[in-house]
């Protein structure tokens, strides 16, 4: 109780879905006149229910309702749930970017928000100039990004550019800086939603690093959301379990893990909930595992996609996959274009059904989840559907030898028919 | 328990002007300046130059059409520095309205990631138009004191020092102005245009390129409505010698100024708490 730094009590967030402002004035005036006349909202948002309770009766939806929980001083809280459980928007209530319905947030010190690395930096200003900015934007002091400036340099490794504007970065050392900033903040409450799911594998595993640091030699408290359990797993000292916008489990990481992969349920198939009339961009509408129709199959079995695709003003489209392991990291990545030369080209407002055979799957038993995302040539996302299917392999015994190769063992998940020989050194033939 | 720094609730009252949290983040506010000062003129060919080729170029037109066209009186005073009083108060009023009226819009990428009082936006766009209007003041006085050079029709008087005053109060009211119409433009982006379009208007309805003392005493009568007719008139009157100086007229637009920066303060404050709700 003496060093609670952080204190979430009743918190509740609501969210009204039909009477949204329609954005412009002539809409909002159109549906004044209608609603005079008696006649049908000619704007309401038809068939916008929330996705978790199908189709609500009600026009508001508790994003979040009634969160109660607290951190410690120097602690690493992982916050676990599926997309729309609640997460991003308590975390966008902790660091003040939207204001709750009900309830209090109390704190202890400087809450600095990293939903993003880099926030606010200016393409055009030097990488000097950003740190500053950036730093500034993150709440921090001039003096003091003034005294961190050389550690933030060393950190980024972008000492050679530091007179060079920031366009002329690579993604890769934009979001470096970003991070160098952040990560010399002096925030005492920390909160981290994916950042770490950008860079390359060394940026992450430095990120970790110095995340772990912050909180275990620097006393910091993080709140930290990823969809990489294995993150989660590592770096937090606690977890808690968002479920429909309550807060449902506390406890540590590994427990609460294996509780929460347990309470996914099968998903063979995902629907748009949006209407396609009022997409304006390249959509995916639904998706499905065709074979086998239950998402369950064996070790070496086929695993058939379909996805319906529409497209409002036609062109080429490629589609990706990524097939992710229970923990959240991905294990097989199929962009149709950039390695299958594989284009879909759509007329304006057609729609198209695409599939995909993944043959023989080399996996491991357990859950896997499948991302799919629409580009245009592998330059812009226009869609991407975080988790939209789900399969599980049910049994996987490469060998026959009666044993099972499963994802619990973390001994990897993809089996590969390899060839070992034998021969003595220095006497190969 | 005792101790807590930050308490974060539902409800902050009608009228929130977070005084000690801008002044926390005042190098923020800084950096916004210099961002929005350096971004103006990178990758231009000139550079800086632009903050006083704009005035000047407004000026040669008004010279044109106003002046050698339509022949509009200029209260007998030389028309080029007639014309450049009027538009140095003018852009300074026209810029702060119009740039600050976007700040929900064009912030919203910055605003769904991290918090500041927002309001160092719109406050960072008056204090840059601020520097921006200080380099056109000075090529105003620059054209000010080569005229005095040449002529003895202009007769700057002791109520320059009350300028000051003025431009404070015409930069407080173009911002108001911003805050309000920022609210608003955050839920009807339509308004943008009725923006662009009415700050147009507004010029003509204000003196800016013929004098007041040019109109009939009625429609002058309805002139004195517009907040910005006293301030401009006044700024011309003190470094001209020449215009309607009307303290009545001024303790109005101070007055204006006053209500308008509540309502605005209102407003703001009141989409600020839930505008990423609805983006």
């Amino acid at each position: 109780m003496s060093n609670t730094i952080l204190e979430v009590q009743n918190l509740s967030k609501l969210y009204r879905l039909g009477e949204v402002g329609t954005g412009t004035l002539t809409h909002d005036l159109n549906r004044w006149w209608a609603r005079v006349r008696g006649k049908e909202d000619p704007f309401s948002v038809v068939g916008q229910a929330n996705h978790r309770d199908q189709k609500s009766k009600s026009d508001y939806v508790w994003a979040l309702k009634d969160v109660t929980f607290r951190v410690d001083q120097g602690e690493i809280l992982g916050i676990l749930g599926s997309n729309g459980a609640g997460k991003s928007t308590l975390l966008k209530l902790v660091s003040r970017i939207t204001a709750p319905t009900t309830g209090r947030i109390r704190a202890r010190g400087r809450i600095a928000s990293l939903l993003e690395v880099g926030t606010g930096m200016h393409p055009e200003m030097t990488a000097r100039e950003n740190i500053f900015l950036n730093g500034a934007i993150l709440g921090m002091r001039r003096h003091e990004i003034r005294r961190k400036f050389d550690e933030i340099v060393e950190y980024s490794g972008c000492q050679m550019y530091l007179e060079t504007p920031v366009k002329r970065f690579s993604s890769g050392m934009r979001v470096r800086l970003g991070f160098a900033v952040a990560a010399f903040l002096d925030a005492e409450i920390l909160i981290v939603d994916e950042v770490l799911a950008v860079g390359d594998a060394e940026f992450q595993k430095r990120s970790s690093e110095k995340m772990k640091e912050l909180s275990t030699q620097q006393g910091r408290t993080i709140l930290f959301v990823s969809h990489n359990l294995t993150s989660i797993e590592r770096l937090c000292s606690r977890a808690i379990v968002m479920e429909s916008g309550r807060l449902t489990q506390s406890g540590p990481p590994g427990t609460l893990i294996a509780a929460y992969l347990n309470s996914f349920g099968q998903n063979s198939s995902w629907n748009s909930s949006q209407m396609e009339a009022d997409v304006t961009r390249p959509s995916i509408r639904s998706a499905r595992i065709r074979h086998p129709a239950t998402g369950i199959l064996d070790y070496g079995e086929d695993l058939t996609i379909e996805t319906t695709v529409f497209s409002p003003h036609g062109g080429p489209l490629a589609l990706e996959l990524t097939v992710r392991d229970q923990f959240g990291s991905p294990v097989i990545y199929l962009p149709s274009k950039s390695r299958f030369d594989q284009e879909f080209l759509f007329s304006p407002n057609e729609r198209k059904l695409l599939t995909c055979t993944l043959p023989q799957l080399p996996l491991a038993s357990g859950q896997y989840s499948i991302d799919l995302t629409l580009s245009h040539t592998g330059v812009r996302n226009y869609d991407q559907i975080r988790s939209a299917l789900m399969f599980q392999i049910d049994r996987s015994d490469p060998m026959q030898s009666g044993g099972q190769f499963s994802q619990e063992s973390r001994q990897g998940c993809v089996h590969l028919p390899a060839e070992f020989s034998e021969s003595i050194p220095g006497l190969s033939l | 328990m005792t101790g807590w720094t930050l308490e974060i609730t539902p409800h902050r009252g009608l009228f929130h002007l977070p005084v000690r949290e801008i002044w926390q983040y005042r190098d923020l506010l800084w950096m916004l300046v210099l961002r929005d000062l350096v971004t103006f003129y990178k990758q231009t060919v000139l550079g800086p130059i632009w903050f006083l080729l704009q005035p000047v170029l407004t000026m040669l037109i008004y010279l044109l059409v106003f002046g050698n066209i339509a022949q509009i009186p200029t209260d007998g005073l030389p028309p080029a520095l007639f014309y450049l009083a009027g538009i140095v108060m003018w852009n300074y009023f026209a810029d702060s309205f119009a740039r600050s009226s976007i700040t929900f819009v064009m912030n919203a990428d910055i605003f769904g990631k991290v918090y500041f009082p927002r309001l160092l936006i719109p406050l960072s766009l008056v204090i840059s138009g601020l520097l921006k209007f200080l380099i056109q003041f000075g090529l105003f006085l620059g054209l000010l004191a080569w005229y005095l050079a040449r002529t003895d029709q202009l007769h700057p008087n002791r109520w320059i020092l009350c300028v000051p005053a003025l431009v404070l109060c015409i930069a407080t009211l173009g911002f108001a102005f911003g805050l309000i119409f920022s609210a608003l433009t955050s839920k009807y982006r339509d308004l943008n245009f009725v923006i662009q379009f009415g700050i147009e208007l507004l010029k003509f309805a204000t003196p800016v390129i013929y004098p007041m003392s040019l109109l009939s005493p009625r429609l002058q009568n309805v002139l004195w409505w517009n907040p910005l007719a006293p301030l401009i008139e006044a700024f011309r009157y003190a470094f001209l010698g020449e215009g309607q100086f009307r303290l009545d007229g001024l303790v109005y637009s101070g007055g204006f100024t006053v209500l308008v920066l509540t309502l605005g303060v209102i407003l703001f404050h009141h989409v600020e708490r839930t505008f990423m709700d609805t983006v």
